[in-house]
């Protein structure tokens, strides 16, 4: 697949240059790693702060979401890889105003083991108090009752952001911890990959699908999901997206729910749309209300063709976090 | 094995792994999103460049720099494993400049225990311990230190093999299923790659001696 870049073992560092120029009156690089990026802070204010992170690839997620009102840090691995244990700790030092901390990654093995070791470190070395938040929200991915075993893919975008509303208004780790878990274990997601991504350094598909072929429940890096099959259309496509989720969610008519369409890659806004109105069809069918929308690029996985819809169960607690200003290089919310 | 020999081998991965690169990205491509290869290259090459500005004849340090070096380099899941390894074997040959037969059994040993300690994976999981383990049942047994470190070798060769007929449980192949027969498994392969590459250093530096 044809890229735009220079030498392609250099594609995160020179992202992350550019990232850096691009929006420099919000963010700034920490001196002590080149992989951990903070938003600009005043260490007047108190506050527990919100570390993300996750390997390249998914922009806007992660990196794009370092801002007032989302996380105060990120660590930036290699493309699909988690970051190594020493950015994610200096990216929570770096904004420690209160010894506190929330890290929220995906449920990966190498994340779990590079963000739990940057945990001990900055507990051991800095007495700072880390909760980690573990992202599951692909019911794809694992059956009901197995949810443990669940991937994070882009309901993180939402588990995010409720963290960052929280600590932005002040609450204290415990009551931050709480509410992002609840936005965790309330938002349930899953996908459909229509084209695969290449990888910058070998120049390879990441996995097998055919020109008209789909695979439904596909993960953000290539990992099969639940059935592979002839591509279908965007109602056919949604109905069982939507089927599955809701079977997982236990939802009664007139609850709502905040959605996000998030786009992989290489899918058109159009696509996007056409997706997101047949969904509102099937949940206003079931009497769901939505209570929120955002339809766009927010967890991709390079240039893979595809979506993913996620669907946060809102309550009198999440309102307020979801409609909390928000203000990073990637997403802006007033 | 001195000091010189020991980092030779440590610095000697990274040609190693640009070899096989595409390979381990083939491997990898069935079971996970492709990049092994590059993700082992990257890292040992890394490790090389730090490691041949040193000056240190302690193989105990040189053991941790090489961990800490990978594991900075590559994150990932194989970073904090193989860091978790080089730096429980370092311990175990700290300030030593030479290594004696003994003293290269306990750092597998240890190194071995190390990753099993952070990835908790058994034999059959379809993973990088199907090479490491095997080798660590030959270490514990009683015979001598010379017959065990090289018979290791066939043992991991026979435990990377095996991967082609297990079904995955650990890590992102994990979702496979059934669909991960047939295919060995990236990381054990690139884990022999590192126990070959020690027996080929190991075995000169006895020529050496004699």
């Amino acid at each position: 697949m044809k890229k735009l870049i220079n030498n392609p073992d250099h594609v995160v560092d020179d992202m992350i240059k550019g990232f850096l120029k691009a929006h420099s009156s919000s963010i700034s690089k920490v001196e002590a790693h080149h992989r951990a990026i903070i938003r600009k802070y005043s260490k007047e204010k108190k506050k527990v702060s919100v570390i993300i992170g996750g390997g390249s690839g998914h922009e806007p997620a992660f990196m794009g979401y370092v801002g007032k009102g989302m996380a105060d840090g990120v660590a930036v691995g290699n493309i699909f890889a988690s970051p190594p244990p020493t950015p994610i700790a200096e990216a929570i030092k770096a904004v420690d105003t209160k010894k506190e901390s929330i890290l929220i990654y995906g449920n990966y093995q190498g994340d779990i083991m590079n963000f739990s070791m940057a945990a001990d470190l900055v507990e051991m070395e800095e007495d700072i108090e880390v909760k980690q938040i573990i992202v599951k929200d692909d019911v794809a991915s694992a059956p009901k009752g197995e949810s443990e075993q669940r991937r994070g893919i882009s309901g993180e975008f939402f588990v995010i952001k409720v963290a960052g509303a929280a600590s932005e208004m002040g609450k204290d780790i415990d009551e931050v911890y709480r509410l992002t878990e609840k936005a965790n274990e309330n938002v349930c997601s899953m996908g459909v990959g229509l084209t695969p991504c290449s990888l910058p350094q070998t120049g390879e598909p990441s996995f097998q699908l055919e020109d008209d072929e789909m695979e439904i429940g596909l993960g953000h890096h290539g990992e099969p999901g639940v059935e592979k099959g002839k591509l279908q259309s965007s109602s056919k496509v949604a109905e069982r997206i939507v089927h599955d989720i809701l079977a997982d969610m236990s939802l009664v008519k007139d609850d709502e729910v905040t959605v996000l369409v998030n786009g992989l890659g290489s899918t058109t806004r159009m696509e996007l749309y056409i997706f997101f109105d047949e969904v509102e069809k099937l949940l206003s069918e079931k009497g769901i209300r939505i209570y929120r929308s955002y339809v766009g690029d927010y967890s991709t996985s390079l240039e893979m063709g595809g979506c993913s819809l996620s669907l946060l169960k809102m309550d009198s607690e999440l309102k307020p976090m979801i409609d909390y200003f928000a203000y990073s290089p990637m997403y802006e919310q007033k | 094995m001195n000091a010189k020999e020991w980092k030779s081998f440590l610095i000697g991965l990274s040609d190693i792994m640009k070899e096989n690169r595409d390979y381990l990205c083939e491997l990898d491509r069935y079971l996970g999103d492709g990049d092994h290869g590059v993700t082992m290259a990257e890292g040992w090459t890394a490790v090389k460049e730090h490691l041949e500005e040193m000056e240190e004849t302690d193989c105990g340090k040189l053991s941790m720099k090489a961990g800490k070096i990978f594991l900075d380099t590559v994150g990932s899941s194989v970073g904090p494993l193989y860091a978790s390894g080089f730096l429980s074997g370092a311990r175990c040959i700290k300030e030593k400049e030479k290594l004696q037969n003994e003293d290269l059994v306990e750092f597998w040993e240890a190194f071995i225990e190390g990753v099993q300690d952070r990835g908790q994976a058994e034999i059959g999981d379809k993973t990088t311990l199907d090479t490491w383990l095997p080798i660590l049942g030959e270490l514990k047994k009683s015979k001598a230190p010379e017959t065990k470190l090289l018979n290791a070798n066939e043992l991991a060769e026979q435990g990377m093999q095996a991967t082609k007929d297990m079904v995955a449980v650990k890590g992102r192949a994990s979702r496979l299923g059934d669909r991960s027969l047939g295919y060995q498994d990236p990381g054990a392969t690139s884990a022999h790659l590192i126990y070959s590459s020690f027996i080929v250093h190991y075995k000169n530096s006895k020529i050496v001696q004699q």
